[in-house]
């Protein structure tokens, strides 16, 4: 099997559902979680829930994403694994790449398919979920970028965990901008806008998670 | 193997506001093995840092002839899973090779997880992820720790195998190894 396959047979073992890192199932419960708690703090007025329920679940899917960031990089740099790869030649920008697709694969999928009761239980309608699907489905992978790169940045620092969710969420702006903001304007640009950040993000991600992991050698 | 070799110039290696040593200079070439000497704190793994490459040098070069091999204090496999997935990770990436599990004693505890494995199996099943490299130069650091007097008599075996096999071997360690032909050299005589 090719590096990159065995690199991410072992990432979506310990992402995936049942996997060591429980990836999967937090974030999925934390968002429903949200979603069911909305409507009882707002109250029983449709519109209103229908008018906003669009944009929890984009602050609920942002929130959630933040929830596996501690498990995502420091473990491996504790039992010297990135060492190891580094000494055989693979490069820590493959191994973050990797990393940012196993991370999507773990929880994107899921939340949007958690998405359809969360919507439920916000009342929304049909073409809104639509368009908060095709958000999730476009701001997801830049989620997942961002989410891998401030984990490798704030892996090994004291209390990393609780400092990597704030750096997480003034990043994620524009991605909940656009992405949320495409709900209230109904118009494809915010959706284009959110695709291009997340393309970015993507773009950035393997080069600075790399960078960080380097300079936290010594 | 042939063709390994490894050369350090003048290297100084400071961490933080301490400078450990400097002026620290050898070469060694395929067949020979080096005991760094010196007590805790002293640079050892340091310096096996900086010949991995994992450290940049405060001064000086390394020249490295051949892949690298590291085994230090963590055994790199995964904690949870049963060891012989755990090894069989590396397998993948480095490629199949002849099976050491009798002779290193873990071939009852393929079905173990890894966590539950005592500091001496653990190493040894380092050890079985560091032969599985197949790479020409071996650093080791602190290789003895933890392992009961036939581990130690098995680590000085396989490192002269890979000697007599062309490869470089570069051990770290406060504890006595005896192996013929080993050149020692004291950290101390070099500190800053």
């Amino acid at each position: 099997m090719s590096t990159l396959g065995t690199l991410l047979l072992r990432d979506l073992k310990q992402l995936l559902l049942g996997g060591r890192r429980g990836g999967t199932l937090l974030p999925v419960l934390f968002f429903i979680a949200v979603a069911m708690l909305y409507p009882f703090a707002v109250g029983p007025d449709a519109p209103v829930l229908a008018r906003t329920g669009g944009g929890v679940l984009w602050i609920a899917a942002l929130l959630a994403a933040i929830l596996p960031l501690d498990r995502l990089i420091e473990p491996d740099l504790e039992l010297g694994l990135f060492d190891q790869w580094t000494l055989r030649g693979i490069s820590e920008e493959m191994v973050i790449a990797v990393r940012v697709l196993a991370h999507w694969l773990s929880f994107a999928p899921p939340l949007m398919l958690a998405a359809l009761p969360g919507a439920a239980l916000v009342g929304i309608d049909g073409p809104t979920l639509r368009t908060v699907e095709l958000g999730l489905l476009l701001g997801t992978p830049g989620l997942a970028a961002l989410g891998v790169t401030v984990a490798a940045l704030t892996a090994g620092l004291r209390g990393g965990a609780a400092l990597g969710g704030l750096l997480v969420i003034p990043l994620a702006v524009p991605l909940l901008v656009f992405g949320a903001g495409s709900l209230a304007t109904g118009g494809e640009s915010g959706l284009a806008l959110c695709g291009a950040a997340s393309l970015v993000l993507l773009a950035i991600a393997p080069f600075a998670g790399g960078a960080a992991i380097r300079a936290g050698r010594g | 193997m042939q063709g390994a070799s490894l050369t350090l110039r003048d290297i100084a290696c400071r961490r933080g506001d301490n400078l450990l040593f400097r002026g620290l200079s050898f070469a060694l070439v395929g067949g020979q093995a080096l005991h760094l000497t010196g007590a805790n704190g002293i640079g050892k793994s340091s310096l096996i840092r900086i010949i991995a490459g994992l450290l940049p040098a405060y001064r000086g070069s390394v020249e490295r002839e051949g892949a690298v091999a590291l085994l230090d204090e963590r055994p790199a496999l995964d904690p949870h899973l049963p060891l012989g997935r755990a090894l069989a990770f590396w397998q993948r990436l480095d490629g199949p090779e002849d099976n050491q599990a009798a002779r290193l004693g873990l071939s009852d505890l393929m079905d173990v997880p890894v966590r539950y494995l005592s500091t001496g199996q653990k190493k040894r099943a380092a050890l079985a992820r560091l032969i599985g490299q197949r790479a020409p130069l071996w650093l080791l650091d602190e290789p003895l720790n933890g392992l009961d007097a036939k581990g130690v008599a098995l680590v000085e075996t396989l490192v002269a195998e890979h000697c007599r096999g062309g490869g470089i071997c570069v051990i770290a360690s406060h504890q006595p190894i005896s192996l013929a032909d080993v050149r020692r050299l004291a950290i101390a005589d070099h500190a800053a």
